[in-house]
């Protein structure tokens, strides 16, 4: 199994040396144009707004994840879900956004952890509109959850992925929760009689 | 002495605006004007966008300083690159029995050396200076919001906190 400290070291060496970088307001301002164009669509319905974000990272994950493994050069399953989150929050999140959230509140069957964000860059500069709902309706980094769900999809496992807190709500952390629901068996081809 | 702070949009529409105090030798950070001058101070700054639109183009700068003043109000400008004006109206405390007039202020410049008392001296054009540049800092990031349309008020708790902490820093 690897450990934290080598996946921490693996996510650091592919970030300096096969990474593009871009610049992070470009992103941050391209992400928060989307997110209050899909409130101005859905005419301010945040929960509708969180589905679509969700979706849309869904459909990033799905092929994201082809890129992570290239990048990171992956030729081998996580040996259980506690390595997958190892290499998510310090692999994944590394190379991709370059932060690494902190894996934490495991429960005791190692089914769900949680991702706590000291730094969110999609979320720099957003103030959320002030009209009483966003704050308690609109999770601004859904997309987020969606790409993890999309993703881990396509490597055999289906996880339920929310968050439940955002400091652009006043919370004290930002903090997602990960749970997983199943590992998805290898469809056998259908038996040729 | 008491700040009255605008900033005022592209099509001379205010975007914000905040009533303080000075916090500097024992200031308690509030407002004195009185409820006319409260009406009035709007009408007044405003007034002064004139004079901004004639100064504007004689420097580059962006801080041009103390550039109006109508009897005891004095107003500071500072212009952002796109053209939108941060105004701050200040009101020397008038001299006992001078009222708000210009003899007032006159009085007071010789009694005392604070920035309060002394609107046009390097120290105050300092202070407004900084207030100044930290309220235009927080002005951008606060127009980079997702959420903030060109040209719209300015109603995040955020920025009017930094502009409050701002003006208690530096005035």
């Amino acid at each position: 199994m690897m450990s934290a400290s080598k996946a921490s070291r693996l996510g650091e060496e592919i970030w300096k040396t096969r990474i593009d970088k871009v610049n992070s307001e470009l992103v941050v301002l391209t992400y928060g144009t989307i997110v209050a164009q899909l409130c101005k669509d859905f005419d301010s319905d945040y929960v509708e707004v969180n589905k679509q974000l969700d979706k849309m990272g869904y459909n990033i994950g799905l092929r994201l994840i082809e890129d992570y493994l290239a990048k990171s050069n992956t030729m081998r399953r996580c040996a259980n879900f506690r390595e997958t989150a190892e290499m998510i929050a310090k692999v994944g999140f590394k190379i991709f956004l370059n932060i690494t959230p902190t894996i934490t509140n495991w429960t005791s069957d190692s089914k769900q952890f949680s991702l706590v964000f000291d730094e969110n860059p999609l979320a720099d500069f957003v103030e959320l509109p002030d009209d009483g709902r966003a704050q308690d309706e609109l999770w601004f980094s859904n997309i987020l959850c969606g790409v993890l769900r999309g993703a881990l999809e396509m490597v055999q496992m289906q996880v339920e992925a929310h968050f439940i807190s955002d400091v652009l709500r006043g919370n004290d952390t930002t903090e997602m929760r990960i749970s997983l629901i199943r590992y998805i068996d290898d469809e056998l081809p259908p038996e040729d009689d | 002495m008491s700040y009255y702070f605008a900033i005022i949009g592209t099509q001379d529409n205010p975007l914000f605006e905040y009533e303080f105090g000075t916090s500097k030798q024992g200031g308690d950070g509030q407002a004195h004007f009185n409820d006319q001058a409260r009406h009035l101070n709007q009408f007044v700054l405003h007034s002064s966008l004139d004079i901004v639109e004639e100064v504007q183009w004689t420097n580059g700068q962006s801080y041009l300083k103390a550039i109006d003043k109508f009897f005891n109000n004095y107003i500071s400008c500072f212009i952002t690159g796109s053209n939108v004006k941060l105004l701050l109206l200040h009101q020397p405390p008038s001299s006992p029995g001078g009222g708000a007039s210009g003899l007032g202020a006159a009085a007071s410049t010789r009694s005392s050396t604070s920035i309060a008392a002394n609107p046009t001296s390097p120290q105050t054009e300092e202070a407004v200076k900084n207030f100044f540049t930290e309220a235009y800092e927080n002005y951008v990031k606060a127009t980079m919001s997702p959420f903030y349309r060109a040209n719209m008020e300015i109603r995040n708790p955020v920025f009017r906190a930094r502009v409050v902490a701002a003006g208690r820093k530096y005035l």
